[in-house]
């Protein structure tokens, strides 16, 4: 084409990135991986072709583990763990450091690579992905440098399995091992079958910066290799990104087998566009929500609400909009849409939208002929019953509806079983600010989207799975508290029996909205005292006196947007009227235990209801560094409807040890007491009843925790089961907590001394509380 | 070129509450302007060609206190051959001049003689330029001789007061009567924009200009600490696009001051491209308002052509 024809016609050329030094790093390599373990390259006896989407070329084979290569990436990893777990912080910071630092100077072969691999447009791979994978090095090589002094209580976990998807290769990479390895743990990680590429040459910028031989190992190979990770017995943690689907598969098979589990799973996001906001800014906010790696991105903002009255000019701006998007060959420096990840994935989306219900407009743009290009899409006039507009799609495909009302909004974005991250779009700072808290997500940008930074945590709430990545919230996935010794228990022994006070026989219930209740079975259990004497009898509680206090947890949801202030009055109250009534308490608990240490158990639950009281008012969010004109604001916000299934031990101090801190952060809660000796808290239904706690925030059933823990942990309704129990729950409560992803945290058999500082505290708090991360940028 | 096909902006009646619903969210269009450059990229033959049109939208500009009629006869002669013959033989275009030369009231007489009949405009600045404060009637008095001595534009320079105070009828009622002061001249106004406070009382005071008749609407004289920048630009081309969807008008655009280097004004052109289309990367509805871009864009097409770098000396002074 002549210069003359281009100034007249002014159009954009072809201005591709060379990948020579992509191609010559591949040839150097053969166009044959194998895995890096130990350090070292071993090689696989059977392959199978990484492919780049855009043209369908073959880029290399890529090696398929056996259990051998597992057993040995992770027998390597264990090795390695126990040196790296004892260096000093500042020798860790030194090696995380010197990863970043590599990233940085290897930044276009990594972006290039990425892009070949993977088929997302240059742009991204070279000004979004590369960079927050070095971010997120340095600011780990940070918390390493700080672990001893910010992180005292804290140790590392052990062998970490980390599984990652394909739609940010070396991001998702750099999310799960640098959390990892700064807090001393090693890394078995597998990347996607389809991007293996980034994550083998980072194993080699691993052997320039020092890192430790076995401390990070990948291993690649498809679904089958992530199993044989999951199932590894000598795997401490499993970290997963990637599709609800598998999320779900993954949860029930670690289910009772001690490890530890952060999953960051799929998204219906809501994109929410009220009347008075800048529409122009929030179409473009628009096209790096659902657009930005061909729509491939787990917070996408694949559901558009749009307010009512301006809800045909904004279609009509933004399928304008659709039209000077440009989809072409990722390497391409002008392009904004590169290829879909693989011809599955192309065809599942695809089938998705042909078969919607709604209006339908794609832009009349090119596509190029051979690759797996989709065009951009919106779907509009679609309901809420619309499978588009709940499943996932992850593609290039907005669905939209409208909104009338801020409650509304609200209740369209709530609509969904996912719950990972939100945009709101007003000029209205006070609107905004009232939806922020409101909408159940992880992640609320406002008049933004997809911005990330490692000091700011993301996850999710609800299917969208558990867990944090960035930000010191993040570290909690990749720590544990540190084992402290048990704390010395003095007290009389029993000399003599003590019989309860008044004989006549009293008539324990359940406890559900404030009321007390007979519960549904008419069956009661008999209570024995610690000599064997039959002393009264307790309700056995069902799933239906569940169903009863979960209704009862939700008419309390006010509860949760309380005053911290108030929270704490509250639980001074009930201090107060227990301590009012610690010779009753105590007789009653040396009845039931016959234990010597009643009085000081009394006691010590009085000092845990002024622990949580005083922690009521504290337990501050924080507000963020991070590099864009914005605060990111971490907030605590409560879970919302929680379960408890209390230790059978310490019938008082353990139920007031999970009671309290559920209470303190705003929580609903249904509490089972210890199974032995419950009539202790159903005598305390007087004290909740005199003390102020408003109706449905604490429900108490008394019954068999084997079956109870299995009924709560299935209910749709519960966001998080506790168990503390001497029954062998903790399995059950795993596996079926899949039904809706609960959170669970379960004592897998562990005995927990209730008098010790571990048993209170900062734990317990964030075991409370789901961390929000509200990012609102500024700027007149 | 597709002036012939432009229709001139009849202005419109005053509309407050469209003005006021015009709002500008700061950080996202500092956001999209920080990746506009990143987001297209125009290499080799279409880079040459993009600058070469390029020149053909500057606004060639003289603006001294020591300006004298060499300076200005030799600023025409480059805008009539903004690049060296042998370069542009080089690169098989023909009849490429800037898009007008733009003086001081004074200097209109000397430009005119000195372009000749090689088509190029005279713009003037006008109405007290640049702050815009001296008494209205010698403000349209200023027009009236600048169009009596042959400036075909006329870029004058709103009452910054009348934004900052909000009074939007004020301003409407100054615009139109420099639009009607101006006749078959064009009329370009001058927002100052780095005077007015927000983003958002940019996005406001383009539009009343636009209802008040303006041809151009434009960022800056020049004068101010902040001229032109992406941000502004994006906020006023968006304003352009408004209107234009509401009244079927084509406003066209000049970002002034600020502008020097041939990779700057590439994102302009994207600019330009993406948010309202190719209509407005050509001379009848863009314009650079610029003294020093010429320069670089010089050497970067020198370079185009013989892969090597190339030095300031090497290019006629314009």
């Amino acid at each position: 084409m002549k210069i003359k024809e281009i100034y007249d016609e002014m159009d954009y050329g072809a201005a591709p990135e060379s990948s020579l030094e992509a191609h010559n790093w591949l040839e150097k390599h053969n166009y044959d991986f194998g895995n890096f373990i130990n350090g070292k390259w071993k090689s696989c006896k059977n392959h199978f072709d990484t492919i780049n989407p855009s043209n369908n070329k073959v880029l290399a084979r890529i090696g398929q583990s056996s259990q051998a290569d597992v057993d040995a990436a992770v027998k390597a990893a264990r090795t390695a763990q126990k040196k790296w777990s004892s260096e000093s912080d500042h020798k860790r910071a030194r090696i995380l450091y010197a990863i970043a630092r590599l990233l940085q100077k290897n930044s276009r072969l990594f972006a290039v690579l990425e892009t070949l691999d993977n088929g997302k447009p240059i742009r991204e791979s070279r000004d979004i992905d590369i960079p927050l994978a070095q971010r997120h090095f340095y600011y780990h090589a940070g918390m390493a440098q700080l672990m001893k002094a910010e992180l005292p209580n804290r140790a590392p976990i052990g062998v970490c399995g980390q599984i990652i998807p394909w739609n940010f290769p070396l991001l998702m990479l750099s999310w799960k091992i640098a959390p990892a390895i700064a807090m001393g743990n090693a890394v078995v990680l597998k990347p996607a079958e389809y991007t293996s590429l980034t994550a083998l040459l980072f194993a080699e910028l691993c052997v320039s910066a020092g890192v430790p031989k076995g401390l990070i190992n990948i291993v690649t190979g498809d679904g089958k290799v992530g199993e044989m990770i999951v199932s590894h017995t000598d795997i401490n943690k499993i970290a997963f990104t990637g599709s609800t689907e598998v999320g779900k598969l993954i949860r029930e098979k670690t289910a009772g087998s001690g490890k530890s589990l952060t999953l960051e799973l799929g998204g219906k996001s809501p994109f929410v566009v009220f009347d008075d906001a800048d529409l122009d800014s929030a179409i473009e906010g628009v096209v790096d929500a659902i657009w930005f790696n061909q729509g491939q991105v787990c917070c996408a903002g694949s559901r558009l609400l749009v307010h009512e009255a301006i809800a045909e000019k904004f279609y009509k701006k933004l399928k304008a909009r659709m039209k000077t998007l440009r989809l072409g060959n990722p390497l391409d420096k002008s392009i904004d849409m590169g290829a879909i990840i693989d011809k599955k994935q192309h065809e599942k989306i695809n089938r998705m939208v042909s078969l919607s219900n709604g209006k339908v407009y794609q832009a009349d743009i090119p596509l190029p002929e051979e690759g797996c290009f989709f065009s951009p899409t919106l779907i509009t006039d679609l309901h809420t019953a619309d499978p588009l507009m709940q499943e996932e799609i992850f593609g290039p495909v907005l669905v939209s509806t409208t909104f009338r009302t801020p409650s509304e909004a609200i209740e369209l974005s709530n609509n969904t079983t996912f719950g990972l991250a939100a945009s709101i779009w007003s000029e209205n700072i006070n609107l905004c600010l009232e939806l922020a808290p409101k909408i159940k997500a992880g992640v609320v940008w406002i008049n933004g989207t997809n911005m990330f930074d490692a000091a700011a945590g993301f996850g999710g709430l609800k299917q969208s799975g558990f867990g944090r990545e960035g930000g010191w919230e993040g570290l909690l996935a990749y720590s544990k508290s540190k084992k402290l010794s048990p704390a010395i228990i003095k007290g009389k022994p029993v000399k003599k029996q003590i019989s309860r006070v008044d004989h006549i026989d009293r008539t324990a219930k359940l406890y559900i909205g404030g009321k007390q209740c007979r519960p549904d079975s008419g069956y009661s259990q008999t209570i024995f005292d610690y000599q064997g004497k039959p002393v009264t009898q307790v309700p056995l509680s069902n799933r239906k006196d569940i169903r009863n206090a979960v209704e009862a947890m939700n008419s309390a949801k006010a509860w949760s947007h309380s005053t911290a202030h108030l929270r704490a009055q509250i639980l001074y109250y009930l201090a107060e009227n227990l301590s009012a009534r610690t010779v009753e308490f105590t007789n009653n608990l040396q009845l039931l235990t016959g234990r010597a240490d009643a009085k000081i158990e009394v006691e010590a639950s009085i000092q845990r209801l002024f622990f949580y009281a005083a922690w009521a008012d504290k337990f501050d969010g924080s507000a963020r560094s991070v590099p864009l004109k914005a605060i990111a604001l971490v907030m605590n916000e409560a879970i919302g409807n929680c379960a408890v299934i209390c230790d059978d031990r310490y019938p008082l101090l353990g139920f007031i040890s999970a009671m309290a801190p559920l209470f303190a952060t705003g929580n609903r809660s249904i509490i089972i007491p210890s199974e032995p000796f419950s009539p202790i808290v159903t005598d305390f239904y007087q004290v909740l009843d005199t003390s102020d706690v408003p109706p449905g925030s604490v429900n108490i059933l008394t019954g068999k925790h084997t079956d109870l823990a299995i009924e709560l942990a299935s209910h749709m309704d519960i966001e998080s089961v506790w168990s503390f129990s001497t029954s062998d729950v903790s399995r059950d409560i795993e596996k079926a907590s899949v039904s809706n992803l609960k959170r669970t945290w379960v004592s897998n058999g562990e005995k927990r001394d209730w008098y010790n500082e571990e048993s209170q505290g900062k734990q317990f708090l964030t075991n409370s509380t789901e961390n929000k991360t509200i990012w609102i940028p500024y700027g007149e | 070129m597709n002036e012939n096909f432009i229709k001139r902006n009849d202005g419109s009646e005053l509309d407050v509450d469209w003005v006021m619903s015009q709002t500008a969210n700061t950080s996202a269009i500092e956001r999209r302007a920080t990746t506009l450059g990143t987001r297209r990229s125009i290499k080799k033959d279409h880079q040459a060609a993009w600058l070469l049109r390029a020149i053909s939208c500057i606004d060639l500009t003289t603006l001294s206190g020591d300006d004298t009629e060499g300076r200005v006869r030799r600023l025409c002669a480059k805008g009539i051959q903004p690049i060296r013959p042998d370069l542009t033989r080089a690169l098989g275009i023909t009849n490429l001049h800037v898009g007008a030369i733009c003086v001081y009231h004074e200097m209109i007489g000397t430009a005119i003689t000195a372009l000749g009949n090689s088509g190029i405009p005279v713009a003037a600045v006008s109405t007290g330029f640049p702050a815009g404060l001296s008494p209205l009637s010698t403000r349209l008095l200023e027009i009236n001789e600048s169009v009596a001595a042959g400036a075909k534009e006329i870029d004058i320079v709103i009452s910054r007061r009348h934004v900052l105070t909000q009074n939007w009828r004020e301003l409407f009622n100054e615009v139109k009567a420099f639009r009607s002061a101006c006749g078959e001249a064009h009329l370009k106004t001058i927002l100052a924009t780095g005077e007015l406070g927000s983003l958002r009382n940019v996005a406001r005071a383009s539009m009343v200009c636009m209802m008040a008749g303006a041809d151009f609407i434009k960022t800056s004289t020049g004068k101010e600490s902040v001229n032109a920048t992406l941000a502004t630009s994006i906020v006023m081309v968006r304003a352009i696009r408004d209107y234009y969807e509401q009244t079927g008008f084509k406003i066209g655009y000049k970002p002034a001051g600020g502008i020097s280097k041939a990779k700057d004004a590439l994102v302009y052109l994207s600019l330009m491209k993406e948010e309202l289309g190719n209509d407005w990367v050509d001379a009848s509805l863009f314009r650079f308002g610029a003294s020093s871009l010429l320069g670089d864009i010089e050497r970067q097409l020198e370079h185009y052509l013989t892969g090597s770098y190339s030095a300031n000396y090497r290019h006629p002074l314009g």
